[in-house]
């Protein structure tokens, strides 16, 4: 048990979560206090004491996963001994449902037969029997062989490209109206659809899991982890995100724009201490026999500064661009104002939809259908879109005007027209470069972000929310 | 000290008679708070039950329910103690003459004169208390440090006074709304739980609990549009305390089965943005 807790933790921290000594040592304490066979509440246990922050959460489930539910020879025993249950039950209305007898187990069902087991289980909602169903798709579809080095992925596109989940919902509906149930209001239909879906995804989840049971069985639990070991939202890189790591990011930026915005507004008032207020210290003195006794200060209020964002918005940095934007409009209000432009080698002003609408998800959608940001071809033209900003809006930058320069540089050998960032750095409070891409990548092929870069006031790597967040704090 | 729970069944059940449905998590982790004398830190989204929870566990365990209710700007005199001054005052100007130095001195600086705030209040008390420290987010990290001392070793020292211990290991309490990252200082010495959303099952049984008089076939209803809800890309999601609010609406309204012209038009119940309620009754109308 001690060399498998000692394992599980060490893949905690490869996994990015900090635990520490006193944790590792409060985790041991409460496992003596739950019952070995609760697995529920020793995950409890172990997740109250180990993971100190929600976001984390689901990296630690995949590790415990991997570790703890899927071994164990009482758990592989219940399994079986449920699943015969539920052959049996199969069978049984396999006979009721088409007339069938003597189909014997699973495995000599047809595919056709499976899909109608399948479509059966998710309409009733039959927990036990899509479990059996996953089991069974698993090991038909997937074609696992032990010892090949294919990740998990490979397994679950395979069972899924089989099983055409896709079409599931519109046969379901099919088949709900060939039963002659009675025709349902919208709203009932989008409820019920709602509740499909939920199930359905509930049986991915239940293949991806009898995957990963077998390649642990193959592999051992260590080299899984490692397989499976996923960067936390924060990590997740903007111009390699998958669309599921996408919308992880996009959950984890709201409750991110919230702190950041409580901590810049509290570093605003706190930060330090402003003139003496004659008025307030002498009312005060007062007190003391018109000895000013009690300096009384003002608040200090600095000036917020004013937000102009330039972004490339072409292909591989558009999310990079997106984020940052959303970002910034979510704590507007810790900038006197905020203009944003887009480009790709056209430029164009975007501040009107941010304006017009309170959702910043409608408002990006407008600017990526709506802006016009195409000249010529469609390929990043840095010098020409800083040209024509340059041209349209350069008199609007003022010694109070902060401008964001946002992109990755790689400028397909257009000519630079870095004369524009130095203009803009001489009359403009700062500039400053954000690059989405890694800094070795930085001044290799068509990159001349070193070119512009030496006209600003600093070039930052933004790869992840986590130096995002960490350069806006330091802008506000 | 005896363990206030058995099991965690038995927490389970016992949060059940007082109204409070726990899921598995909960409920294993206030067994484990008995268990190992640990605080537990609750985080989650506004509107989830986590001080619910602490009210609930005071009641069922019949102990005494302390509070102390975090702001910016609070400091150790609101928090643990303080001097009572004026009581002070007038004690050395009411017999200036009879005393010596070390008497006054020694007098006045005893129990007599303390004002007992909430957190020294939980670690004298001689009966049963469950602290719920709320909101914990919402204090200065610097100010953090103030709790540290008396949720690792739950005791407080007062230099004129000494150290005092607690007579009983109470059951503590902190939620967070999560606006800002605590120290690793204080999360170190807490058992941590999230609470989330419930699903939908169990966000159902708390409708039928909570709300009198509700039927079955309603409260399913409820809670099938609340997840549907949820699952849009919203401002502010649907909290569960929005979730009541709404079911008693409904009762209210004498309204038996929802249909969407009248989900659209109480909405406004649920979410409380101008532009979440458009984009909800939007998709509630459309069959897609």
């Amino acid at each position: 048990m001690l060399d498998l807790m000692s394992g599980f933790v060490a893949e905690l921290r490869n996994a990015g979560l900090p635990v520490s000594l006193t944790e590792n040592l409060d985790a041991m304490e409460a496992i003596k206090q739950i019952p070995l066979e609760d697995r529920e509440a020793f995950k409890w246990a172990l997740g109250a004491t180990l993971v100190k922050n929600g976001a984390h959460w689901r990296a630690f489930e995949t590790v415990f996963e991997v570790y703890f539910s899927l071994r164990g020879p009482e758990y592989a025993l219940k399994d079986d001994e449920d699943a015969g249950d539920f052959w049996r039950e199969m069978q049984e209305q396999l006979r009721q449902g088409e007339g069938k007898g003597g189909a014997g187990a699973m495995d000599s069902l047809t595919q056709e037969e499976l899909m109608n087991l399948l479509m059966r289980a998710l309409m009733d909602g039959d927990q036990a029997m899509m479990r059996a169903l996953a089991k069974q798709a698993v090991q038909r579809f997937a074609g696992m062989e032990p010892g090949r080095p294919v990740g998990g992925t490979y397994y679950l596109y395979r069972t899924l490209r089989n099983l055409d989940l896709d079409n599931m919902m519109g046969k379901i509906e099919q088949a709900k109206s060939d039963d002659g149930q009675p025709p349902i209001t919208d709203l009932e239909r989008r409820l019920e659809n709602d509740e499909m879906q939920h199930r359905i995804e509930q049986f991915k989840q239940e293949i991806e899991a009898e995957i990963r049971r077998r390649l642990v069985a193959d592999r051992g639990a260590e080299a899984m982890a490692k397989t499976l070991r996923k960067p936390l939202p924060e990590d997740v890189e903007f111009m390699h995100a998958s669309r599921d790591e996408m919308q992880s990011l996009k959950k984890a930026l709201y409750p991110l724009t919230r702190k950041l915005a409580a901590r810049l507004a509290r570093k605003r008032r706190h930060g330090r201490k402003g003139p003496l207020d004659f008025r307030n210290t002498v009312r005060h003195s007062l007190n003391y026999g018109g000895v000013p006794a009690e300096p009384k200060f003002k608040y200090p209020r600095p000036a917020k500064p004013e937000l102009m964002v330039v972004a490339d918005i072409s292909g591989s940095v558009a999310a990079f661009a997106r984020f940052t934007l959303m970002l910034v409009y979510a704590i507007q209000g810790q900038f006197s104002k905020v203009r944003s432009f887009v480009f790709i080698d056209g430029l164009d002003e975007v501040t009107e939809y941010f304006k017009a609408t309170e959702d910043i998800t409608e408002a990006i959608h407008r600017v990526n259908t709506e802006a016009d940001v195409v000249w010529v071809d469609g390929h990043s033209d840095y010098g020409h879109a800083f040209e024509v900003f340059w041209e349209r809006y350069g008199k609007d930058v003022g010694p109070k005007t902060t401008v964001l320069l946002l992109g990755d540089a790689r400028n397909n050998y257009h000519a630079a027209q870095s004369w524009v960032v130095r203009e803009m750095k001489h009359r403009a409070r700062h500039v400053y470069w954000l690059n989405p891409e890694p800094r070795s990548y930085w001044n290799t092929g068509d990159s001349i972000v070193g070119e512009y870069g030496s006209h600003t006031d600093g070039v930052y790597e933004c790869r992840n929310l986590r130096q995002l967040e960490a350069f806006v704090e330091k802008l506000a | 000290m005896g363990n206030r729970f058995d099991s965690v069944q038995a927490v389970r059940d016992g949060l059940k008679k007082v109204n409070y449905l726990a899921d598995d998590g909960i409920a294993s982790v206030a067994f484990l708070a008995d268990r190992l004398g640990k605080p537990v830190l609750v985080e989650g989204p506004a509107g989830t039950g986590k001080t619910q929870l602490a009210k609930s566990i005071a009641d069922l365990t019949g102990a005494r329910l302390i509070r102390l209710q975090c702001y910016e700007g609070l400091d150790e005199s609101k928090a643990l103690y303080e001097w009572n001054y004026k009581k002070q005052l007038l004690r050395i100007q009411a017999d200036k003459k009879s005393d010596t130095w070390s008497e006054v001195h020694d007098d006045i600086f005893s129990e007599e004169f303390l004002l007992t705030r909430p957190l020294l209040e939980a670690i004298r008390a001689d009966d049963p208390v469950v602290l719920l420290i709320d909101e914990v987010d919402r204090v200065e990290v610097e100010t953090e440090a103030l709790l540290l001392e008396i949720l690792s070793e739950y005791q407080v020292s007062i230099p004129e006074l000494g150290t005092i211990t607690a007579r009983q290991i109470p059951l503590v309490f902190l939620t967070s709304n999560n606006t800002r990252e605590l120290s690793e200082a204080l999360k170190r010495r807490c058992l941590y739980l999230h609470v989330d959303y419930p699903d939908m099952d169990r966000e159902k049984e708390i409708v039928l609990t909570k709300v009198d008089g509700i039927t079955e076939h309603l409260a399913d209803q409820i809670a099938r549009i609340v997840r549907s809800i949820r699952q849009l890309d919203l401002k502010k999601a649907p909290s569960v305390s929005e979730t009541l609010d709404w079911a008693r609406t409904l009762m209210l309204l004498g309204i038996e089965h929802i249909d969407a012209e009248q989900a659209k038009e109480t909405l406004h119940i649920l979410l409380k943005y101008q532009t979440d309620i458009a984009k909800a009754a939007k998709e509630l109308s459309s069959d897609k």
